[in-house]
Parts: C-alpha cells; sequence; structure tokens
C-alpha cells in the first residue's frame, strides 16, 4: 500500500515537476510532509546531502525519500522509477514531435506565453519551498539567521562582483577570485557544517 | 558499443555534476556536442528548450533526448541509467549507513549549523531567476501568490502549475481572438 502510495506520490512530482531541481523540491516536501514520510526537519537535511553529493537533487531526493518511508531498498527503486516516468513519456513524445513539426511548435505562441509565465509561477515554488523550510527547527537561534545572511550573501555577491572592472588590482582581484571560490553551493554547505560543530557541539 | 559509450557518458555526466540540473548543462555540452558529437551546437540549444519544457528533472530529460536521437529506445535506457545510477547508489549508502544519524551530537551539530544554509541556497538564487525571467512588478504577483498560497493556505504546488498553464492558454486564446 505505501509502495503504491509514493509511486503514485513521485509520479505526480515528475509530471508537475517545471523548472528544474529548486522548483521541485516545494512538490516533494508537499508530498512527504502531507503523507508523513518525513518531518521537514528530515528534509532539510537530505536536500543538504543532496547539495554535497552529485546527481540531480530530485533523484536523490527520491531514493532517499523512498528508503526511509518504507525501510527497504524496492521503496527506492519505485520512488526514483516514478519520477522518472512522466519524463520518459512526455520526453519521447515531444522529440518525435520536434522532429516531425520540425520545431514549428516552439514558435507558436501558445508555448512560448506558457513557458513564460511557467517561469514566473516556479519562482513562486522555490520561494514557497525556502519559506516552508524557515522553521523553528532548521532556525533555532540567531545564530542560524547570520548563518543565513552570510550565506545568502555569498551566493547572490559574484554576480555582482563580475560587475566591477578588473584593472589588475591583485589584491581586489584575489578577493574576488575567494569570493567567487567561496561561493560555491558545496563549500558554503561544509563551511556551515563546521561552523555548526563548533558552536553546536 | 554505441549503447556503452551512451551509458558511459550520462554515467560520468552523473556522477561529476554537483548541485544539479543547471550545474549539468555545461557538461552536457561539452561530452555531447564538443567530445562524442552526437548532436551539434544548434540542435543542443533545441534539446535544453525541451527539456526545460517537458517536466521532470532537466538531466534526465536531455539523457531521453540524446539516448532517444543516437540510439532509439536502447539508446534512452543506457543514457537515463547512467545518469539516475550514480546519485541512486550514493543516497541509498548514505540512507542505509546513516538511518539513525540524530542520535550522534556531532552530526546534530554540523546539521544544525548546515540547515539555515541550505534555505539560504534554496532562497538566494531567486535573486538572479527572477532578473533573467525579466520580471516586473505586475509579473512579480504571480510568484509572489502562488508562494503564499503554498506557504500560508498548504495549496499544493501542483495546482499552481496547472492554474498557471490553463489560465494563460485560455487568456492567449481570447487574445487571439480578439486581435482577428
Amino acid at each position: 500500500m505505501i509502495f503504491l502510495q509514493l509511486f503514485l506520490s513521485f509520479l505526480k512530482i515528475g509530471l508537475f515537476g517545471f523548472g528544474g531541481g529548486l522548483a521541485i523540491l516545494s512538490l516533494i516536501q508537499h508530498e512527504v510532509e502531507s503523507h508523513g514520510w518525513m518531518t521537514s526537519e528530515q528534509f532539510v537535511d537530505i536536500v543538504a546531502v543532496s547539495q554535497v553529493t552529485p546527481g540531480p537533487i530530485g533523484i536523490n531526493c527520491a531514493t532517499y525519500v523512498g528508503f526511509t518511508a518504507t525501510n527497504s531498498v524496492w521503496g527506492s527503486v519505485i520512488a526514483t522509477s516514478a519520477i522518472v516516468l512522466p519524463s520518459l513519456v512526455i520526453m519521447l513524445l515531444l522529440c518525435k514531435l520536434y522532429f516531425v513539426l520540425n520545431a514549428r511548435f516552439q514558435r507558436s505562441i501558445y508555448f512560448q506565453q506558457t513557458m513564460r509565465m511557467l517561469r514566473f509561477s516556479v519562482l513562486g515554488l522555490i520561494a514557497a519551498a525556502a519559506l516552508c523550510l524557515m522553521t523553528p527547527v532548521s532556525f533555532i537561534d540567531w545564530r542560524s539567521w547570520v548563518i543565513f545572511v552570510v550565506v545568502s550573501v555569498l551566493t547572490i555577491a559574484p554576480q555582482y562582483i563580475q560587475m566591477t572592472d578588473s584593472n589588475g588590482k591583485n589584491a581586489i582581484y584575489l578577493l574576488r577570485k575567494s569570493v567567487q571560490i567561496i561561493s560555491h553551493p558545496i563549500i558554503l554547505i561544509v563551511l556551515a557544517g563546521l561552523v555548526g560543530y563548533f558552536i553546536y557541539a | 558499443m554505441l549503447y556503452l559509450q551512451l551509458f558511459w557518458t550520462y554515467l560520468k555526466i552523473g556522477s561529476f555534476t554537483l548541485g544539479g540540473g543547471y550545474v549539468m548543462l555545461p557538461m552536457i555540452e561539452r561530452e555531447v556536442v564538443d567530445r562524442r558529437r552526437w548532436i551539434d551546437s544548434e540542435e543542443y540549444l533545441n534539446m535544453i528548450a525541451l527539456a526545460q519544457a517537458a517536466p521532470g528533472l532537466i538531466a534526465v530529460n536531455s539523457a531521453i533526448f540524446i539516448g532517444w536521437r543516437v540510439g532509439g529506445w536502447r539508446g534512452v535506457i543506457a543514457t537515463v541509467l547512467g545518469a539516475v545510477l550514480p546519485s541512486f547508489v550514493i543516497i541509498l549508502a548514505i540512507a542505509i549507513l546513516f538511518q539513525d544519524y540524530h542520535q550522534y551530537p556531532a552530526v546534530e551539530a554540523v546539521f544544525k549549523g548546515v540547515r539555515p544554509a541550505v534555505v539560504a541556497l534554496i532562497a538566494a538564487p531567486l535573486c538572479r531567476m527572477a532578473r533573467s525571467a525579466k520580471i516586473t512588478w505586475t509579473t512579480a504577483l504571480v510568484p509572489i501568490a502562488g508562494a503564499l498560497l503554498i506557504w500560508l493556505v498548504g495549496l499544493s504546488p501542483v495546482w499552481i502549475i496547472i492554474t498557471t498553464v490553463v489560465a494563460t492558454l485560455l487568456y492567449t486564446y481570447l487574445n487571439e481572438r480578439k486581435q482577428r
């Protein structure tokens, strides 16, 4: 029974998951929390693990949720297959359509408008994922907020730093380069983990 | 041999790209266009458009496209398995080994530091994404309304997607008819 629920949930996630990994997170979160397969704490943890391990975040989440919900490898197999299945059907359909119609549908106004609006609502989905995770479980005290702000700034900063011109000033160049390196998600997660170990252990 | 190449290429893409779909795109381009020459750059751009238009994971969608284009059905099986297997094996191993990770105070302390960082890593890219989507004050209402409905009302994100698609198609249809 739980296997069927798992299959249907991840089928739904695969079918409505537009806009890549981050947008899919809010769908996964809604499904796993409404079924009680995971607490929101466990969910943040698996997102963290997904960020530092290779592969698409959606696959990582499906595999992990499948195992923890059923305590069996088959749960992982079913959840992972279910999230891929809609892609398989729709992509193959689109591939055929694409070669037949010679990309004509891509120029259709209906297609373009839908894609444009989906991009906007996907932003809302990502914001919702972040808002739903801003719980007292993830933010235990003021130090959590410091970590949140520092990581946010380091993630956003490189886009703006690149705009300033480098005139061979080495100190500034080095600073910029180091911000760029630190701002990689994996490095930020590892650093946050180290900070957590030193202040909470 | 071809299927093995397809499998191997996507196994590499699946095991060396950290951080999900958008990080994978440059690696996919390098492997599929520059090295293997399975498709040219123009087709690559079309592939990305299709992979983003279809629901699901972008990396998996691109795997399906290349598999189908190069090797038909068996090609699809080879590329999808290649793209999925590394994540699957690594995460399964972690899930099995660290089932009771909450018991270890050290691990729990690490995660206490990591959790707010993860929320920041989800929220912060919104700035860049909003800019590249060329969002305006009016169109910003769409994501704001969506986020609030999911967050405060507990609406399923599925409904946001369905509403967006149906409303846009309807609006475009009415607009087109008015112009005629």
